[in-house]
């Protein structure tokens, strides 16, 4: 892979179609069962981890702001299944519990975060929509819409700085690829040749604003294209095209060419947080992803088809229920952080500024 | 400085939340000035995440009530440029936490404009925003960045506290020739917020600055306004924390003379001459960070010029030096606890 200053300008120019048209050759990938089954349990893991997080919310367990990625879980295990978890790295926004259970983080600790206490994996300081894991080269989690994006550019400059082989995957969504970073971000991938896979999870709505109300471009996959950026388009409601795309793309950025800009189109059954009634769309329109184009019940039928027997999936279903109940388990009994928790990493050295020491917390009243 | 509100005649008993008062001046700015115009992200169709702009884009349509990209330098841009062609927009930074993109058009243009063009042209754009803690919103949902702009010359920082206040104050803001950065108290948009969490929440309608006269009326920027009238010590506080300071005092039964800021730049500084040379002891409680804070400036200003009246330091209550935690908050919180403390402490000075 080349550094930046190597990058010759006038280096040859890939056609920008060039990816979307070797995937449309071929756009399921041929995975073998024993992936659909992977699949299909990572999926599942998802849906029930979220379902449950919004029934913990509904009990006032978990606070504030909750975004789930209900209707969207095709995406992150499509992608997230084909990376080298050694080498790369995955960054993304603040609807971000299926990105890290996509990477087997462990539930107990997600949720605990959510709930806030000390054994969440951000000790509770972080929140639903920041959380982080070294150890699986998750970069967050961050709540400020737009801003992974660019932090994503700076993951894959230390990757081809580094020569480590490894590329990023950054999400985010319609909403945020308005914000003006993403574009800075763009130019310099290209320029430099960064090994960066941009994803855009267009589920149609930022809040509640229709794509069509917010994007002079409403393909997102063609933004690229002032960057020379070669884009994709692929169904994110189905895992194998997600998969195989992933195939492409993550084999074109091995290759030292540069970015791609991947757009999966999917949706998001809730509302965009727990407190949205979701008033702005129709009844029909999330009926008619529920019904017929939600990705688990896709998988679901795949297997059966392909032999699997009903009694196996019920076991799947029936073991994922047990994860995830622990984890909620766990998420409600765990104690809240200590007050002392407040001035931790807030800096390298233990800092009050000029605060006075933390008195008796205010619930300790 | 103007009396307190509560003496609004009777015959204007209605009550609004500080959500209808803001949505109140809003309508009556669009009716009045054609210039003025409303846009940010979910303000149109959607009304707003707070309801703030709720049916403004139904009466007045698309050409004044707008929804824009999330773009939020692109928002503050586009109000800086408009304003500079003569139009008074204003844009809405849905939390004030994500103001941050388009800081460097607020400090690097908006605020400059009028000086370096020698008058030539300004920015007289609004841009509202919630801001504040208390609602669980953790680090992304709940900053109180105020001192930024403060801290910034060619800006005008306002902050309401009651729905009274928040229409009269929002009304002068539209009006106003410079740009003002209008920070609303999320906390207590549906009720007066005593810091006592655990309590029941209070309806605004208890309240009697609740009581919002109908029409066009504007609160002059840069006068203070006094809660509650006292000898023992001088407290100033703005927004959320005008109404815990006043329930701690109450709770504890100790005479303050609190004064609301209302706006920090322009500041009343007259009017908290006038309070702390008379008690002598001065206390200063805001929910942002302590370094750097607004307090601090207010406790350098009260001590350059009253030094000779004071019997004891200034004394900040404030936020700790920390990001805003998802868990803790009301340890970090600056509630009762902290400041009744504080005050006993103030009074043995
Ligand atoms: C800088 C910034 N502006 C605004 C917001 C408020 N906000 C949070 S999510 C969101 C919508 C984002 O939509 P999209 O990017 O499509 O992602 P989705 O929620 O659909 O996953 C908005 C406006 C924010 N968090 N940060
Ligand atoms: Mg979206």
């Amino acid at each position: 892979m080349s550094k930046p200053h190597d990058s010759a300008p006038d280096a040859q120019v890939p056609s920008l179609r060039s990816l979307q048209d070797q995937f449309a050759s071929n756009t399921r990938y041929p995975a073998s069962a024993d992936e659909k089954l992977a699949f299909y349990r990572q999926m599942l893991l998802i849906r029930r981890f979220e379902e449950k997080a919004g029934q913990l919310y509904g009990l006032g367990l978990i606070g504030g702001f909750c975004h789930l990625y209900i209707g969207q879980e095709a995406v992150a295990i499509g992608l997230q299944s084909a990376l080298n978890p050694e080498v790369d790295s995955v960054i993304t926004g603040y609807r971000d519990h299926g990105h890290m259970l996509a990477y087997g983080i462990d539930p107990k600790i997600i949720m605990a975060e959510l709930t806030g206490r000390h054994s969440g994996i951000s000790r509770g300081k972080g929140g639903s929509m920041h959380m982080f894991s070294t150890a699986h080269k998750f970069y967050g989690g961050h709540g400020i819409v737009g801003a992974q994006v660019a932090l994503g550019g700076g993951l894959a400059l230390a990757h081809q700085y580094n020569e480590d082989g490894g590329l990023c995957l950054a999400y985010f969504g319609d909403g945020a690829a308005n914000q003006g970073q993403v574009y800075e971000t763009f130019n310099m991938a290209a320029l430099w040749k960064l090994p960066i896979v941009f994803v855009v999870e267009n589920n149609r709505y930022a809040m509640g604003t229709a794509v069509e109300r917010s994007s002079a471009e409403t393909e997102f996959h063609r933004r690229g294209a002032a960057f020379r950026i070669p884009g994709m388009h692929v169904d994110g409601m189905d895992v194998l095209q997600v998969r195989q795309a992933a195939e492409v793309a993550f084999a074109y950025v091995r290759d030292g060419n540069g970015p791609v800009l991947m757009e999966c189109s999917t949706y998001r059954y809730r509302g965009h947080s727990m407190s949205d009634p979701a008033k702005y769309r129709t009844r029909e329109e999330v009926q008619e992803f529920k019904e017929q184009r939600d990705p688990i019940e896709a998988i679901k039928r795949l297997l059966v088809e392909d032999g699997t027997a009903e009694d196996d999936l019920r076991a799947i279903d029936k073991e994922i229920r047990a994860i995830v109940a622990a984890a909620a388990d766990f998420a409600e009994t765990s104690p809240e952080p200590e007050p002392e928790e407040l001035y931790t990493d807030v800096l390298v050295d233990s800092y009050s500024g000029s605060a006075p020491a933390i008195p008796a917390a205010e619930h300790a009243r | 400085m103007t009396a307190p509100a509560k003496g609004a005649d009777a015959s204007a008993e209605r009550r609004l939340n500080m959500i209808e008062a803001i949505n109140e001046a809003l309508d009556i700015m669009l009716a009045r000035d054609p210039d003025v115009m409303i846009f940010g992200e979910d303000v149109g169709y959607f009304g707003g995440v707070f309801r703030a702009t709720a049916g403004l884009q139904a009466k007045y349509g698309k050409t004044r009530v707008f929804d824009t990209p999330i773009s939020e330098c692109g928002i503050i841009a586009a109000a800086i440029g408009m304003g500079a062609y003569g139009l008074r927009p204003v844009a809405e930074i849905q939390f004030a936490d994500y103001i941050y993109p388009g800081l460097d058009q607020i400090v690097s243009e908006a605020a400059r404009i009028r000086y370096r063009s020698a008058g030539e042209y300004t920015a007289p754009l609004t841009v509202r925003s919630p801001f504040g803690g208390g609602i669980f919103g953790g680090q992304t949902h709940s900053q109180s960045p105020e001192a930024m702009f403060t801290h910034v010359a060619g800006l005008k920082t306002v902050i309401p506290s009651t729905p009274h206040d928040a229409k009269g104050l929002l009304i002068a803001a539209i009006e106003d020739n410079d740009p003002v950065i209008f920070f609303e108290p999320k906390r207590i948009y549906n009720g007066p917020f005593s810091g006592f969490y655990d309590r029941p929440v209070e309806p605004w309608k208890r309240h009697p600055d609740s009581v919002v006269p109908e029409g066009h009326y504007r609160i002059p920027l840069g006068e203070a306004r006094r809660v509650s009238e006292g000898e023992a010590m001088t407290v100033l506080a703005y927004g959320t924390m005008v109404h815990v300071v006043d329930a701690v005092a109450r709770e504890k039964g100790i005479d303050i003379d609190l004064l609301d800021l209302r706006t920090l730049v322009p500041l009343d500084i007259e009017a908290i001459a006038r309070s702390v040379e008379r008690t002598g002891r001065c206390m200063v409680v805001h929910e942002a960070t302590r370094t750097s804070g607004f307090g601090a400036e207010l406790a350098a200003l009260v001590q350059e010029r009253m030094f000779y009246h004071l019997e004891a330091p200034v004394m900040r209550v404030t936020g700790f030096d920390t990001p805003y935690p998802h868990s803790l908050e009301w340890a970090y919180f600056p509630g009762p606890v902290r400041i009744g403390e504080a005050m006993d402490r103030l009074l043995q000075d």
